[in-house]
């Protein structure tokens, strides 16, 4: 409206140093306006060192730095740590390559390639700007710590992991097929330079100056074949030892049968030889190799940024307790960790008696017995009562999606498409060596010249690649894209497994209706502040969705220590609190309530809510009633998915909210309820008999075994750190209403394959059919074999992005 | 003819030329960041004070 006018929208200062809009006032500096202390920081230190050309040279550069703290990079200074991380140091520098997200103008490569101006001791820093790395060297007079805490203390905080340090890659190999690229290059253009008076004219060339020629052919075709395609024997023969035929032994046998042949010709002055195809081909093989390896890094690099799933963990500060993302976690947070959760990261045991299952870890389920000051490590599993441990250091999310990733694998029978694929590279290698025997029969006898053509052409046209590319990238892609939308897939197979799926089984408290969103109501004997603050400190402990509730609604003030806790799945909590037992959970669970029979309605509409029942010191007390809120968009995804699938709902609840149910979800889903964890893992089997791919969504913890049976478990996390290894995806409780589009793209992705098997197809036959009646140059081959690879990459890749453009998913 | 021979000698010592020149950028480093030299070179080398007010005008509100 005020664009009509033409009056400016709004008039707003914004920070001079990161540009985000100052709040009133803000910091005011040297007529400057900031928008923290923080930024103001920045300035004053770049402003001491002359350093102010930071911000002509762009507008706003900078980013706000953390607050400083001293402790947050205390653990840079163990030494067994910083070597790790260290790309090299001698007796005077030391040099490091760190990542730095925030890096993004050319003010930036311009401090970071002056950090030597703002603290002596920093000898040189290269920036690699597409990388977002810099390279520092520095004197020992300086600490890594200290150089990391002054890139942070400018904004630019590097991303430290363990993981990272581990994954750097091996340079060295890059720069080698450079060079076996350019000595290729240079011979055979020298090569087809002296071919020219064969080419030409043919015999009528003086028969010195041939034999000079050919000579000096032979000797420029040495170097490509003994060092420029040594890759290639190195990789066949490593293949051949372990009797396995790989798809560089075609490739082996097409140079050598043109290189022994060009030899035999020139030494026994029979003929010019075929060294200016042998020479072009290495060199367009190597190309192609370069072009192939520069397209995969430019597509894994986004994947390992998408990896991560959001993951909260509950932090403990004062009398509050807040739920905060993992990544936000600080060395010295108090966290609560419940029967269980995940340990996120390592961290010291304060309070509470630990039993920490490290079966995540290290594949063996055994409990250990954790005392207060032990310290347990990242991935370890709480059972029993909550604890509270001091965090050591920063969480690795890479770190624990690798363990996510890395457990229990799951085993499927049956052909699945990677198998299929796998399988075809194993017999096409020989079908295409029986093929160039075959051209080899046929031509040899009588026409030598096509007949080499043919032969090499075979070998080198036909090309599995692109069949064992196809499935990795069009799942890979498809991976990426469900990430972006909140479902986190652990595999690519996963991706290939929810095409097929047939009937999806939904777990109803904490998968259907909302954790966090509900109300509670009491009803019985009233409770005083004591009983409901012994009751908050009991719920404290479960991850149960309906406790996570109760636990909201009670809030006691002050937490009570918790013995011999117990958690049921299926029946409920118990626990002794100060002394007193109290059970808490289903009515056949707890202690009978005293004027049973007489179960008021308490006013609910048509029962929607789950009931738990309470009793104190032996003695029933009344019960909780639980209002379900359930999720956004819940009737939009039954209709949508059960156009397609058998749908069905399996409730732990007893009394529950049928009648509600049955009502809203008239026929599109079958109801079963009073399942225990063993019936929903048996309702799972009996489906898979009946030939049913199942795809179960629940809530991870309480329905792990059901998840692990089915073909595809998916849990479904609001905000808690309760993931399971049992699933094989995450989905983040927002993306819910989506789950009928991941399924639909999942199915595109199928089908994605299968046309890039057939275009892959298409591809080996053409050219094979040229290639078998020699009309298929090996130089020419030795092009379309790359591109074959690549137009498949190129071909999943877009038709996986357009697919999820359809369905709304990008 | 033998013009030839001595000829193609220099030719192919200037394309060796070429190859050491290019085996030498590879083995420097010069084929792995393609980007950050070309701001790198935009910057001025001098540390200079900045002129009064030209910092001022990067002041700007939106």
């Amino acid at each position: 409206m005020s664009l009509q006018n033409g009056a400016p929208v709004t008039e707003e200062t914004i920070c001079y140093h990161c540009g985000d809009p100052v709040a009133d006032g803000g910091v005011v500096h040297a007529g400057k306006a900031f928008c923290c202390s923080g930024c103001k920081l920045v300035y004053e230190i770049l402003h001491e060192s002359n350093l102010c050309e930071y911000y002509n040279l762009e507008r706003t550069p900078g980013s706000s730095p953390k607050l400083p703290d001293d402790s947050r990079y205390t653990y840079l200074d163990d030494p067994a740590l910083v070597q790790q991380l260290l790309d090299y140091s001698d007796s005077t520098t030391s040099s490091v390559t760190l990542t730095i997200p925030q890096m993004h103008c050319s003010s930036c490569v311009w401090l970071l390639e002056k950090l030597h101006s703002l603290k002596p001791g920093i000898v040189q820093s290269r920036v690699e700007f597409l990388k977002k790395q810099i390279r520092i060297r520095f004197r020992h007079t300086l600490s890594l710590r200290e150089v990391v805490e002054l890139l942070s203390s400018l904004g630019y905080e590097p991303e430290l992991s363990l993981a990272s340090a581990r994954m750097k890659k091996p340079v060295s190999t890059n720069r080698a097929l450079y060079h076996r690229i350019g000595v290729a290059g240079f011979c055979f253009g020298n090569i087809m330079l002296f071919s020219f008076p064969e080419y030409l004219a043919g015999g009528s060339v003086d028969p010195g100056l041939a034999r000079f020629f050919r000579y000096a052919i032979l000797l420029l075709s040495l170097p490509v074949f003994f060092y420029c395609s040594a890759e290639y024997f190195r990789s066949s023969v490593a293949g051949l030892r372990r009797r396995v035929v790989n798809l560089d032994v075609p490739i082996v046998l097409g140079i050598l049968v043109l290189f022994s042949r060009s030899l035999y010709e020139i030494l026994s002055e029979t003929g010019p030889g075929f060294l200016d195809s042998m020479s072009g081909l290495v060199f367009f093989l190597l190309l192609g190799r370069l072009f192939q390896a520069k397209t995969y890094e430019s597509l894994n690099f986004e994947r390992d940024y998408t990896s991560y799933f959001p993951l909260a963990a509950t932090v403990r500060k004062g009398d509050a307790e807040r739920t905060v993302p993992l990544s936000a976690l600080q060395p010295g947070d108090r966290l609560v960790v419940r029967n269980g959760d995940i340990v996120p990261t390592d961290a010291i045991l304060v309070k509470g008696s630990g039993s920490v299952d490290y079966s995540f870890v290290t594949g063996e389920s055994r409990l250990d017995e954790k005392r207060s000051g032990d310290f347990i490590y990242a991935g370890g599993r709480q059972f029993g009562g909550a604890i509270e441990l001091d965090v050591l250091k920063e969480v690795s999310e890479s770190y624990l999606t690798q363990l996510w990733r890395e457990s229990g694998p799951h085993e499927r029978s049956g052909m699945d498409l990677t198998s299929i694929s796998n399988g075809i590279a194993k017999y096409f290698t020989s079908g295409v060596l029986a093929l160039a025997a075959l051209a080899a029969v046929l031509w040899l006898p009588h026409d030598l010249p096509t007949g080499l053509n043919a032969i090499t052409g075979v070998l080198i046209v036909a090309c599995p690649c692109a069949l064992a590319l196809s499935t990795p990238f069009t799942f890979g892609t498809a991976m990426r894209v469900f990430g972006r939308n909140g479902l986190f897939v652990k595999a690519a197979t996963v991706v290939e497994a929810l095409s097929k799926i047939s009937t999806v089984v939904f777990d109803k408290t904490g998968t259907m209706t909302q954790a966090g969103r509900s109300s509670v109501l009491y009803s019985g004997t009233p409770l005083s502040e004591r009983e409901r603050s012994l009751v908050a400190s009991l719920v404290r402990n479960s991850t149960h969705p309906l406790s996570r509730a109760l636990y909201e609604h009670l809030r006691g003030d002050g937490i009570h220590r918790v013995r011999e806790f117990f958690e049921i799945p299926g029946e409920g909590l118990r626990g002794t609190v100060d002394g007193t037992e109290i059970r808490l959970g289903a009515a056949g669970f707890v202690d009978r309530l005293p004027g049973e029979g007489a179960d008021p309605e308490m006013g609910l509409q048509s029962g929607r809510h789950s009931a738990v029942y309470l009793s104190i010191g032996g003695v029933g007390r009344g019960r909780f009633a639980v209002v379900n809120r359930y999720r956004d968009g819940l009737d939009r995804v039954v209709a949508g998915l059960r156009r397609k699938f058998r749908l069905m709902l399996l409730s732990g609840d007893r009394d529950s909210e049928q009648g509600h149910l049955q009502e809203r979800f008239a026929g599109a889903l079958e109801l079963h309820f009073n399942q225990s964890p063993t019936d929903k893992l048996n309702v799972i089997r009996a489906l898979q008999a009946e030939g049913e791919s199942v795809m179960m969504v629940g809530d991870g913890l309480n329905d792990a075994g059901a998840l692990r049976e089915s073909d595809v478990g998916i849990s479904v996390t609001d905000d808690i750190a309760a993931f399971s290894p049992a699933s094989d995806a995450i989905l983040d409780g927002r993306a819910f209403e989506k789950l009928d589009t991941f399924l639909r793209l999942s199915r595109a992705s199928f089908t994605i394959v299968l046309v890039s098997f057939a275009i892959s197809f298409l591809y080996n036959a053409v050219g094979l059919t040229f290639a078998i009646r020699g009309e298929l140059s090996p130089v020419l081959a030795a092009v379309l074999m790359p591109l074959s690879s690549i137009t498949v990459v190129f071909f999943t890749t877009t038709a996986v992005r357009y697919a999820s453009r359809k369905v709304g998913l990008l | 003819m033998s013009v030839i021979i001595v000829l193609i000698g220099f030719s192919f010592l200037v394309a060796a030329g070429f190859l050491v020149a290019f085996l030498w950028a590879v083995r420097t480093g010069q084929f792995e960041d393609k980007h950050t030299p070309s701001i790198r070179m935009l910057f001025d080398d001098e540390d200079r004070q900045p002129a009064p007010g030209s910092e001022q005008k990067n002041q700007h509100q939106r």
